[in-house]
């Protein structure tokens, strides 16, 4: 499965210092958070958090993507129906944020075991097909099902109070829980790679015959790995609710698949720091170049094709291949 | 494929990106005497032509017809692009808010959207002028005391195409219905309006949403009814597809009317008059009503993008603004800057009167009221020049057009 696009092989072995960071991506993590915590005095709070939102979808996606070699295409289930039913829980059952974002998780995690089971038993072309069928049938199963709303979506979801203490009405107090669930999903997606269960799954991306014959049972491995993948997209999907206070349709449609595959590959298949970076990518493109109107799409489109001819590895990739170490 | 010089590639990238970072850093001073106005809808989409270029064109003739600037009133207008996406129309409706000091968001089509703004508006003690979305829930149950619903609603179309028309004789009903919320509540209250009027639903059929492209069985179905009219209970793409395809069967040559529930003016002309001959459609404006709709028209034609002639989203638009410029005048700038509630109320306790829109009221619970009109499409043969498409059927005042006050289980009306 492992193609060019992905950025593992000819680095040099370095050390793991700490939480499984080798130094460079420690120094890169470090910056990150300190990028987070400083970017809100600067930038525009909700620009911010939805560009966190969509980083922790992408990270979700590219653990299954990156590391396993399994393309899903049809994330936007998990991330909008987590999406859903976080906003269904703060709005109708009256539940705290940090409840109704566990329970978009849940959602995610339910939908990801009953389709991965399903979908894992394929491969390539079949597996992407597999997904995105089911994907769809979630998509009607929220056109009419009567507690989405319909193309009207949930609307006027209340932020609510965090632990019962911090209101979140405020956008600061509303960011920092949303940069502590991005920070806590990427940290959890690191570990989940660094631990010996991802190297199983990053066996089964190079060989997968090769690690059943070693033992492995390899379909255990791939829908544990497709469980986690959407259940952190269910956690994005059910942040995002909270943030703007509305879950339509647009987050279960099948453009959202294609939109978290985009920024994997702009930022860089297989790498950690990559889906983050092209969640910023393509969301501050989306936002300041909306007044183009339907330039929008087709820069995406170039952007994409320039990626897939130049820059294989993704802005990441590159750079962690320039600078000879693994981001 | 010879590989790209990666070199000129990134400088190229990190030359545009420091050239298009410069302006986005050149901070917004805002004099005392300016107010902002954010137009926000679909420039790109679906919508592009039914509103996008069109209503910021009807926006910036009503700042000039206003003559506020001659009385101290500076007027800026902003543009946005939702996309006819919730999360982006809301992002870039907070960001006016929040950092752009935008005070009025106008326009925005898509319902979602709407209601989206809607609640960040009322937030912000902001206003919200909807001239172009179809969701009677703005002034329902999500009614806000910051928002004015101008131009129409699911409510007064269901009840123009449903009751009108069996006044003007066509008394017995076939629904065409897409098979999702939308469908089944334009469905449902527009067959409420026909027996209320006297008239009889024959019958139905829903057809699958999204999706459906072939409409042929579905109308033949409607034809064997011997309804004298076929309701399109859908909208957009389900619409246009539908109204093609009647056209080849000759249904509408043969007496049956096709209503189209959800229907504007640049749909009418994207068919064509030989497409769309005979269809019956509700508006609250058209260009070619009266005199003063006439020289409106020919005031804003030459700043309409691609000749097109403004439709009733984009002279709501114009109206909306009018009302609001006159309001502001009134009040002086710093007070209507200062609460989005007050000078929402004080556009609510005058009449409103411009050349687009005519004259009428705003209803407590944000509604704004005026006559409204059943057009059926002329034929090619009764068409006498560019863009003379409708011929009047029937007007409903507007006391009756609308759904009433106590009806919409609005709490700014309970109170």
């Amino acid at each position: 499965m492992a193609g060019p696009g992905f950025s593992g092989g000819d680095f040099k072995h370095e050390e793991q210092v700490f939480l499984g960071f080798t130094r460079t991506q420690l120094i890169a993590f470090v910056l990150m958070v300190v990028l987070v915590v400083v970017s809100p005095f600067y930038f525009y709070p909700v620009f911010l958090m939805k560009v966190l939102c969509f980083a922790l979808f992408a990270c979700a996606f590219n653990l299954l993507i990156g590391y396993v070699g399994l393309l899903s295409f049809g994330h936007a289930a998990y991330f909008g129906m987590g999406g859903y039913l976080a906003g269904h829980a703060a709005k109708e059952w009256g539940l705290p944020p940090e409840i109704a974002i566990l329970i978009g998780g849940a959602t995610g995690a339910i939908l990801g075991l009953v389709i991965g089971a399903i979908a894992i038993r394929r491969q390539g072309i079949y597996f992407a097909m597999i997904t995105l069928a089911f994907a769809q049938m979630v998509y009607f199963f929220c056109l009419q099902a009567p507690f989405t709303g319909g193309e009207d979506g949930i609307q006027s979801i209340p932020r609510g109070v965090l632990f019962g203490v911090f209101n979140l009405n405020s956008d600061m107090t509303m960011y920092w829980l949303t940069a502590g669930v991005f920070l806590i999903g990427f940290l959890l997606v690191h570990r989940i790679v660094h631990s010996p269960f991802g190297m199983v799954l990053k066996s089964i991306r190079e060989n997968e015959p090769r690690a059943t014959s070693l033992g492995y049972r390899t379909d255990d491995y791939k829908l544990m790995a497709f469980v986690l993948s959407a259940a952190l997209s269910g956690v994005a999907g059910g942040t995002k609710s909270i943030v703007f206070g509305i879950a339509t349709l647009t987050d279960v449609f099948w453009t959202m698949s294609g939109e978290v595959v985009l920024m994997s590959l702009v930022g860089g298949l297989g790498t950690i720091f990559g889906p983050v970076m092209g969640a910023v990518v393509i969301i501050t493109m989306q936002n300041y170049l909306a007044e183009f109107g339907a330039w929008v799409t087709v820069i995406q489109g170039v952007i994409f094709v320039l990626c897939v001819l130049a820059f294989r590895r993704g802005i990441v990739g590159e750079i962690g291949n320039w600078l000879k170490v693994r981001l | 494929m010879a590989h790209l010089n990666r070199r000129a590639l990134l400088g190229g990238a990190a030359a545009t990106a420091a050239f298009g970072a410069l302006p986005a850093h050149v901070a917004r001073a805002q004099a005392a005497n300016t107010v902002r106005i954010g137009v926000l809808n679909d420039q790109s989409g679906l919508y592009r032509d039914v509103n996008g270029p069109g209503s910021v064109a009807c926006v910036r003739q009503a700042i000039q017809d206003s003559g506020v600037t001659a009385r101290g009133v500076n007027v800026e207008v902003v543009v946005g692009d939702h996309q006819n996406r919730p999360d982006v129309g809301s992002t870039i409706t907070r960001q006016w808010i929040d950092r752009d000091n935008v005070d009025v968001i106008l326009d925005v089509p898509t319902s979602s959207v709407a209601l989206a703004v809607n609640t960040i508006v009322r937030e912000r003690n902001k206003i919200f002028l909807n001239s172009s979305a179809a969701t009677s829930d703005l002034t329902g149950a999500q009614c806000s005391p910051n928002t004015i619903h101008w131009t129409y609603d699911t409510y007064m179309l269901a009840k123009s195409t449903g009751g009108a028309m069996v006044r003007a004789g066509g008394d017995t009903w076939f629904f065409i219905t897409a098979d999702y919320a939308f469908g089944h509540a334009l469905e449902r209250d527009t067959s409420g309006f026909v027996r209320a009027a006297g008239g009889r639903v024959l019958g139905q059929v829903r057809t699958p949403f999204p999706g459906t492209t072939d409409f042929s069985s579905f109308l033949v179905q409607a034809q064997s009814s011997r309804a004298k009219v076929i309701g399109l209970a859908n909208a957009g793409g389900d619409t246009i597809n539908s109204i093609k395809q009647a056209a080849e069967f000759g249904v509408t040559r043969r007496g049956t009317k096709l209503a189209a529930l959800l229907m504007f003016i640049s749909d009418v002309h994207s068919l064509g008059l030989e497409t769309a001959q005979g269809l019956v459609c509700t508006e609250s404006f058209y260009w070619d009503l009266n005199d003063r709709t006439r020289a409106f028209t020919q005031r804003v034609l030459p700043s309409m993008p691609g000749g097109l002639r403004p439709g009733m989203g984009q002279a709501g638009c114009y109206s909306a603004i009018m009302h609001y410029l006159k309001t502001v005048a009134e009040m002086g700038v710093p007070a209507a800057r200062a609460s989005g509630v007050e000078t929402v109320n004080r556009m609510k306790a005058q009449p409103t009167n411009d050349d687009a829109m005519g004259e009428g009221t705003i209803r407590p619970d944000g509604r704004r009221i005026q006559p409204v009109y059943l057009f059926e499409v002329k034929t090619p043969a009764e068409s006498r020049g560019a863009w003379d498409y409708y011929k009047l059927l029937q007007t409903t005042p507007a006391a009756e057009a609308f759904r009433p006050l106590g009806e919409g289980n609005c709490a700014l009306v309970r109170s």
